[in-house]
C-alpha cells in the first residue's frame, strides 16, 4: 500500500495521454454541413416522399426500393400526390441521380460527416464521376 | 376477493365492447390521417413486357463463322459492363461461343458432319424451368421470376459459389478481383458488379422492363429469336414448331430455355 502515491500519478499520467485527442478538440465541434440542392431538386420542389420522410428514412425507402425492382420488378413509383418517377438509383432522368444530380455535395457531403460509408456506389454509377 | 356473478358479467360485458370498438376507431383514425391523399404506389412500367416462360431460339443455320457472333458477344458485355480479364481463370462470361463438343457433350456422335464440328455455338444461362442454381443458393440472392427469368439479386449475394457448382452449363461467372479497373467504358445504364459476387445473363431483365428486346437478339441479324415460350402463337414457338431443335443436356431435367435449331 505505499505505492499509493505512483499508482495515483500514473493514472493521471495515462488518462491525461488517453483522453488527449479530447482535449484537443474540446469545443471544435465541425458544424453541420449544409447539403446543396441541384437546380433541378430545387425548382422540383417535391421528392417522392416529404422532406422529413427522405432525410430520416431514405435509406430504408432505398433499401425496399431495390427488392421491389428486383424481385418483384416494379420499377415505377408514383407518389400520393401523383408524381411519376423511376425506381432507380442513377439510371435516367427522373432517377434519385436525375434530379440529385450533384452527388458530391448533396449525398457525399452529409455522408462523410456523420461517417457512414453506404457501398451503392461500389457497384451503381454516378455518371459525373465516370471518366 | 370474491366476485359475484354479475359484477364478472358487467366486466365482461365491458371489456367486450372495448374489444370490438378499436377496429372501428382505427378505420376512423386511418381515415383521417391521409386525408382524402392516395397512398404511394409502385408499379410495372406501362411498356413492361410480360410472359410466362421467357426462351431463346438460337437459329445455328444463320451462324457461318465467329465473326458472326462477335458483335453480339460484345454488345451484351458493353451494356452490361462485364469486365474483359485476361486470365482465364477470373474470367466473367454472360455470353460466349463453345464448340458442339463442348455445349452438347453426350450428343457428340463419333462421325459428325462437319459443319456441326467447327460451328461456334453460342451459349448463355439456360433460364432454366428447374433451375438448380436456385435450389443451391443459401441466401435466395438468385431466384426465378414469375416470368421465367432466373435472375440474380447482386445485393443479396454472398460470394459462396453453391450455384456455380449446381449449374451444369457453367453459366455463372465468379468475381474474384475488383470489375471496375477491367472495363474500358462504363455504360452507366446498369451497375457493376463487386468483388466477391456471382453474375450471369438476366435475358436483359432491364430491357424487357421498358418493352425492349433483348440486346443480343437486337443485334444479331435474326440469329436469335426471342419469346414467350408459353404462348402457342409467339415466333420463338412457331419456330420450334417448323424445326428440329435441341437443348443443351436435357436429360437432366431442369428443363432449359434456350432451345438450338441445327
Amino acid at each position: 500500500m505505499n505505492d499509493k502515491k505512483f499508482i495515483i500519478a500514473g493514472l493521471i499520467i495515462f488518462f491525461a495521454v488517453a483522453l488527449m485527442p479530447f482535449w484537443f478538440n474540446f469545443g471544435k465541434a465541425a458544424p453541420a454541413p449544409e447539403v446543396e440542392l441541384s437546380k433541378k431538386a430545387k425548382d422540383a420542389k417535391y421528392c417522392v416522399l416529404p422532406k422529413a420522410e427522405m432525410k430520416g428514412g431514405h435509406m430504408q425507402i432505398l433499401d425496399v426500393w431495390r427488392d421491389t425492382v428486383v424481385r418483384d420488378g416494379e420499377r415505377v413509383y408514383t407518389s400520393s400526390s401523383g408524381r411519376v418517377y423511376n425506381m432507380s438509383l442513377s439510371t435516367g432522368e427522373d432517377s434519385c441521380l436525375g434530379c440529385h444530380s450533384n452527388k458530391a455535395e448533396f449525398c457525399d457531403r452529409c455522408h462523410n460527416y456523420a461517417s457512414v460509408e453506404p457501398y451503392c456506389w461500389d457497384c451503381h454509377i454516378d455518371p459525373k464521376e465516370k471518366k | 376477493m370474491e366476485k359475484s356473478r354479475r359484477s364478472f358479467l358487467k366486466i365482461a360485458g365491458v371489456t367486450a365492447l372495448g374489444v370490438s370498438a378499436k377496429p372501428v376507431f382505427n378505420a376512423f383514425a386511418s381515415s383521417d390521417e391521409h386525408g382524402g391523399k392516395a397512398e404511394p404506389k409502385t408499379s410495372k412500367g406501362k411498356n413492361s413486357r410480360n410472359a410466362e416462360q421467357w426462351g431463346m431460339v438460337i437459329d445455328t443455320r444463320k451462324i457461318q463463322s465467329i465473326n458472326d457472333l462477335h458483335p453480339i458477344i460484345s454488345a451484351c458485355h458493353k451494356i452490361h459492363n462485364v469486365p474483359e480479364l485476361e486470365n482465364p481463370r477470373h474470367e466473367i462470361l454472360w455470353i460466349w461461343a463453345t464448340k458442339y463438343k463442348n455445349a452438347f457433350p453426350g450428343k457428340e456422335n463419333k462421325f459428325l458432319n462437319d459443319r456441326i464440328k467447327d460451328l461456334p455455338f453460342l451459349v448463355l444461362c439456360n433460364h432454366c424451368e428447374n433451375p438448380p442454381c436456385v435450389q443451391a443458393c443459401p441466401t435466395k440472392a438468385t431466384f426465378k421470376r414469375e416470368d421465367g427469368i432466373v435472375l440474380m439479386d447482386f445485393h443479396r449475394c454472398i460470394g459462396c459459389r453453391f450455384c456455380m457448382a449446381a449449374c451444369p452449363y457453367g453459366s455463372r461467372s465468379f468475381n474474384f478481383r475488383d470489375p471496375r479497373p477491367f472495363i474500358d467504358e462504363v455504360a452507366p445504364g446498369f451497375p457493376t458488379r463487386m468483388k466477391g459476387v456471382v453474375e450471369k445473363c438476366n435475358f436483359c431483365a432491364e430491357r424487357l422492363a421498358v418493352g425492349k428486346e433483348p440486346k443480343c437478339v437486337e443485334v444479331s441479324n435474326g440469329i436469335i429469336s426471342f419469346g414467350d415460350l408459353g404462348d402457342p402463337e409467339s415466333t420463338v414457338r412457331k419456330l420450334l414448331a417448323s424445326n428440329y431443335s435441341i437443348r443443351r443436356k436435357q436429360g437432366l431435367g431442369t428443363g432449359p430455355s434456350v432451345y438450338y435449331i441445327v
